[in-house]
């Protein structure tokens, strides 16, 4: 073997692939580091579902329980607010839910799977803060035409009776119905869709 | 290129040493023989005291994480625990709390010296850059660090900051659950957090400070009159003739203006150390509660302007993108600026009043970013958002046709 003169192309090839190979080995070293800050299995574990017994919400109110750690809300809306959904739908972004925003099956005005009862993560689909329940109107300090709803205090999103947002506010989507079924009537189970939906 | 061991030809044991390590070439080289203008006024104070503040926040900084929990279940008991009782707790956190606004207070003015005096402009690009890259450390620092105590603030505008990715299109929301290491701000994201405030991200600004210093005392200081001092050399000894060494004289003047800096400083920390709830804000007198948001959600002072901008624009996405560009229009500056002059005294009318518009916007900006949100808030927010960016974006017309005054040869300086 010569150790005199120098083969330029060899030196080449061999600056290149071990570069390429190096690179290869730092992007594959990278990637556990990444991968840890993935939730772990006990953060995943503790996103299961939640059985709730709401025979004790009386009409007109909200009660609040965490799910996946957001809190949800079930409100018993009265006939009055459920009429109150048809008189600001012109003032809506999405009155008619187009974006999936619900479940298939709480696809309709009131959003939900029986009229009355309202399921919905109760976080702001602007930057996740929570809204106030604010069912007194009308209230002209938020909307001249105010009928009931849900407004943020962080950033003065507004949200109707259904958690449908309105126009020219941050927010830009309808409020989350989360998967949930009816166990029987007064028992719901939020994070599981119904048997054969 | 050779290197010459001990250039400076030191003898005794600075000598053995300055064979081995270049000590007394890199503090002739950084401080001891840097020559800086000799015109300079209170404006370039602020760099300085930068790094008193940096010195605190270390320091402070690794007392306080001797007592700290980074654990969502304990960590605003510890918090209280400092306060309590650990001997002095509440000095040491205080003076870390102050702190963190102190960092804005005098780097926002140090920036602002730059802006006024031009300090960007060519040769000093890069070391905008650092200096831009420091801010963005800085902001990175202050949130992480105002999420720790892990009160209704800290849980509150974690969610609200973290759910800013959640606007980019398609991997946003998987993006918030990888950021967060759970599908909410919880126990996985305060250790996060935690991790990059005290390791990743000091390591990381402290090493920006550096280079910024490093390239500074290469290209070496602008000054008030915005020329350049190294046109006009003294023949002998090769230093500019209106310039003086960093040592005695910057020395003594730093000194007076940190003795001033200190005393505000340490009576806001004795006597005032919530700043009136703007340093220290109320609802963060609350341990965190992920069901309950409090009534008002306001940033920390510092970050006013760009939560206002992030308001003021009615579209998720354009927001978030209109608030991180409020931050990044910083860097293009040097790029912007095409007048023929580089200090705010020979600039004309246009860019003297572009500045003035600029400055009374980003304070108006700060202040309704603060703000419950309100009709008037938003109004002048918006308003506010096009002239912060107009201030940029036409900066290479208007600073192009504002017509400049003659620089002087010479810096303007009277001896005292």
């Amino acid at each position: 073997m010569s150790n005199q003169g120098v083969d330029p192309g060899r030196r080449r090839f061999l600056t290149l692939t071990t570069s390429v190979v190096g690179g290869a080995g730092a992007v594959a070293a990278a990637w556990p580091f990444l991968a840890s800050l993935k939730p772990s299995e006990r953060a995943k574990a503790l996103g299961a579902p939640v059985t709730v017994d709401i025979s004790k919400v009386e009409a007109g109110q909200r009660i609040i329980f965490p799910w996946r750690g957001k809190p949800v809300w079930v409100v018993n809306r009265t006939d009055e607010m459920l009429a109150s959904l048809p008189k600001v739908t012109d003032d809506l972004r999405d009155p008619d839910s187009q974006e999936p925003q619900q479940p298939s099956y709480a696809q309709n005005e009131a959003r939900s799977i029986k009229p009355k009862v309202l399921v919905m993560v109760g976080s702001c689909t602007h930057l996740g803060c929570s809204p106030s329940f604010r069912p007194d109107h009308p209230a002209p300090d938020i909307d001249p035409n105010w009928q009931g709803g849900f407004y943020c205090p962080c950033h003065g999103s507004k949200f109707d009776l259904a958690g449908r947002v309105y126009k020219s506010v941050p927010a830009p989507l309808n409020l989350l119905v989360p998967p949930h079924r009816y166990e029987d009537d007064h028992t719901i189970v939020v994070g599981e869709d119904p048997v054969g939906a | 290129m050779a290197i010459t061991p001990n250039p400076h030809k030191t003898t005794g044991l600075l000598g053995w040493i300055d064979d081995r390590f270049p000590l007394t070439k890199l503090w002739k080289d950084q401080w001891g023989e840097y020559y800086a203008p000799k015109n300079f006024n209170w404006w370039y104070i602020f760099g300085i005291l930068s790094l008193v503040v940096l010195v605190n926040q270390l320091l402070s900084g690794i007392f306080l994480t001797m007592h700290y929990k980074p654990d969502a279940a304990q960590a605003w008991d510890s918090v209280e625990y400092i306060m309590r009782d650990v001997p002095w707790g509440n000095v040491i956190r205080y003076l870390h709390s102050t702190g963190a606004s102190a960092f804005f207070v005098v780097v926002y003015l140090h920036m602002y010296r730059g802006l006024l005096y031009g300090s960007y402009r060519k040769p000093r690009e890069l070391i905008w850059l650092f200096g831009c890259l420091i801010f963005l450390c800085l902001m990175a620092e202050a949130f992480a660090g105002y999420v720790l105590p892990w009160g209704q603030m800290s849980y509150w505008g974690a969610q609200v900051i973290i759910s800013l990715f959640g606007a980019i299109p398609v991997i946003g929301n998987d993006l918030v659950v990888w950021i967060q290491g759970d599908y909410i701000p919880s126990d996985a994201t305060l250790n996060r957090l935690f991790s990059l405030h005290v390791v990743a991200i000091p390591f990381v600004l402290v090493g920006l400070v550096v280079a910024h210093l490093i390239a500074l005392h290469e290209v070496g200081s602008g000054n008030p009159d915005g020329i350049e001092v190294k046109k006009h050399k003294n023949p002998e000894t090769g230093h500019p003739l209106d310039s003086i060494p960093s040592h005695p004289y910057y020395t003594v003047k730093d000194m007076l203006g940190v003795g001033v800096f200190l005393l505000i400083f340490l009576g806001v920390v004795f006597f005032a150390p919530d700043g009136g709830g703007y340093f220290l804000e109320k609802p963060n007198f609350e341990p965190a509660n992920p069901l309950v948001t409090p009534p008002h959600i306001t940033p920390a002072w510092y970050f006013g302007a760009f939560y206002a901008i992030l308001r003021a624009i009615p579209n998720k996405l354009m927001g978030v993108i209109g608030m991180f560009g409020a931050v990044l229009a910083f860097f293009a500056l040097p790029w912007l600026d095409r007048s023929k002059v580089k200090s705010i005294r020979y600039k004309g009318w246009i860019f003297k009043t572009a500045i003035a518009l600029f400055t009374v916007t980003f304070i108006l900006l700060c202040y309704f970013g603060m703000q419950a949100p309100s009709e008037i808030g938003t109004l002048v927010s918006r308003i506010g958002t096009a002239i912060y960016f107009g201030f940029f974006l036409l900066m290479p017309i208007y600073s192009k046709i504002d017509k400049t005054k003659p620089e002087p040869e010479r810096v303007t300086y009277e001896a005292h």
